[in-house]
């Protein structure tokens, strides 16, 4: 081997030795790299239970109340549900049927009291009359099945 | 090797690579300038207003294009950096150095803009997610390699020590990029990917693609320039940088 390939396999090898190193720990700090947890996974006892974690999912449409400064809203993954209570202004992009993530503790009764709430928005971006068109489009699909 | 149509080793050595780098960087400036211009132009007239954001999701335009730069640039230079240590050309290490700053603006301008655009729309500033401290250690790597080639004198060490990091960095580009697939983080998915049609209305998409074309026109153009001035610096002993033109005076 000329010594410029010897310096080629060596730096090709160092990479994939790096690769594989990050990929590992990357695997073994899987846990502490979700930003939140889904419903489903607390109802499986994923989510830790002595300390603050952050859940995540869709507003239930039709859940939210307000009741002075409080706000109660439902967050689903469609699988699973949890009932949240939040003290505080709620972002721009809060509202019914998108997504969020909410900080806080998991009360015994299985309630969950955030302490903050993010509005996670999702990659679609197009202009409002697209969405009203896609709406329609929705609302024709239902009333032809029913 | 002589038959080959285009010698491209001969543009290995800075004394051939300065005069093409000359003739080269005003048209990708140029370009780049029509492309921003009428990149802007499609952001803020002709794109139409999203059903969700509101005139908000107008930070894409930048946001979205300078995070490409930023992970495509750090790429670029890990490729001269491996160029640099496998056949030893001093032109690499130079590429790399003058890569660096514009890289290091785009990763900066990524998070800016997204802080910007996170606390009216999430409701943070900030939040410590993979996607966004990915981003930010890929900031840190840029400072890193700037700080380490400048700390060291002898410009032929520095290199080496800098495509190290260059290297070793590399491993947090993919880990930006697929970040949003491997995690539940708060940053959205990706609008617009090579498996999938683009989430996106169309006029959005060309105002956001060509955005990116002028930002690669700018990089080229600014990378070729400083690449200039760190040959002349590196090489103002030599006789070819002496009897230069520009320094006859």
């Amino acid at each position: 081997m000329k010594p410029r390939q010897k310096r080629l396999a060596i730096i090709l090898g160092g990479l994939a030795a790096l690769g594989i190193a990050a990929a590992l720990i990357l695997n073994a700090f899987q846990s502490n790299l979700v930003f939140f947890f889904t419903p489903t996974q607390v109802a499986n006892g994923e989510a830790p239970k002595e300390r603050a974690f952050r859940i995540g999912g869709l507003v239930k449409e039709g859940s939210l109340q307000r009741s002075d400064i409080v706000a109660r809203f439902i967050v689903t993954d469609t699988a699973k549900e949890i009932p949240v209570a939040y003290e505080g202004i709620l972002p721009d992009l809060f509202s019914e049927g998108k997504g969020v993530v909410a900080q806080g503790v998991l009360g015994a009764d299985g309630k969950f009291t955030a302490t903050e709430v993010l509005a996670k928005h999702d990659e679609n971006y197009m202009p409002p009359e697209a969405q009203a068109a896609v709406d329609k489009a929705h609302e024709a699909t239902r009333t032809l099945k029913q | 090797m002589s038959q080959r149509l285009v010698n491209w080793f001969k543009f290995a050595s800075p004394a051939s690579f300065y005069p093409l780098a000359g003739k080269m960087w005003p048209w990708f400036a140029a370009l780049g300038t029509v492309l921003a211009a009428v990149g802007l132009w499609i952001s803020f007239f002709v794109a139409p207003t999203d059903f969700q954001q509101g005139e908000g999701y107008r930070i894409i335009f930048i946001h979205v294009p300078a995070s490409w730069m930023s992970m495509f640039i750090y790429c670029v230079m890990a490729f001269w950096a491996a160029i640099g240590i496998t056949f030893n050309t001093r032109l690499s290490g130079m590429m790399s150095s003058a890569l660096a700053p514009t890289g290091a603006l785009f990763a900066f301008l990524s998070l800016w803009t997204g802080a910007l655009w996170g606390k009216p729309m999430w409701g943070a500033w900030w939040v410590w997610d993979a996607r966004l401290t990915s981003e930010l250690i890929l900031f840190f790597l840029y400072i890193g390699y700037i700080a380490l080639t400048a700390a060291i004198d002898d410009p032929r060490r520095a290199d080496k020590a800098g495509a190290i990091v260059a290297l070793v960095g590399v491993v947090n580009v993919p880990i930006i990029y697929f970040s949003v697939k491997w995690w539940n983080t708060l940053h959205q998915g990706a609008s617009v990917s090579m498996t999938k049609a683009p989430t996106m209305a169309a006029t959005m998409l060309w105002g956001m693609l060509i955005m990116a074309l002028a930002f690669w026109m700018y990089s080229i153009a600014i990378a070729l320039y400083r690449v200039r001035a760190i040959i002349l610096e590196r090489e103002r002993h030599t006789t070819w940088v002496a009897e230069l033109p520009e320094m006859q005076r």
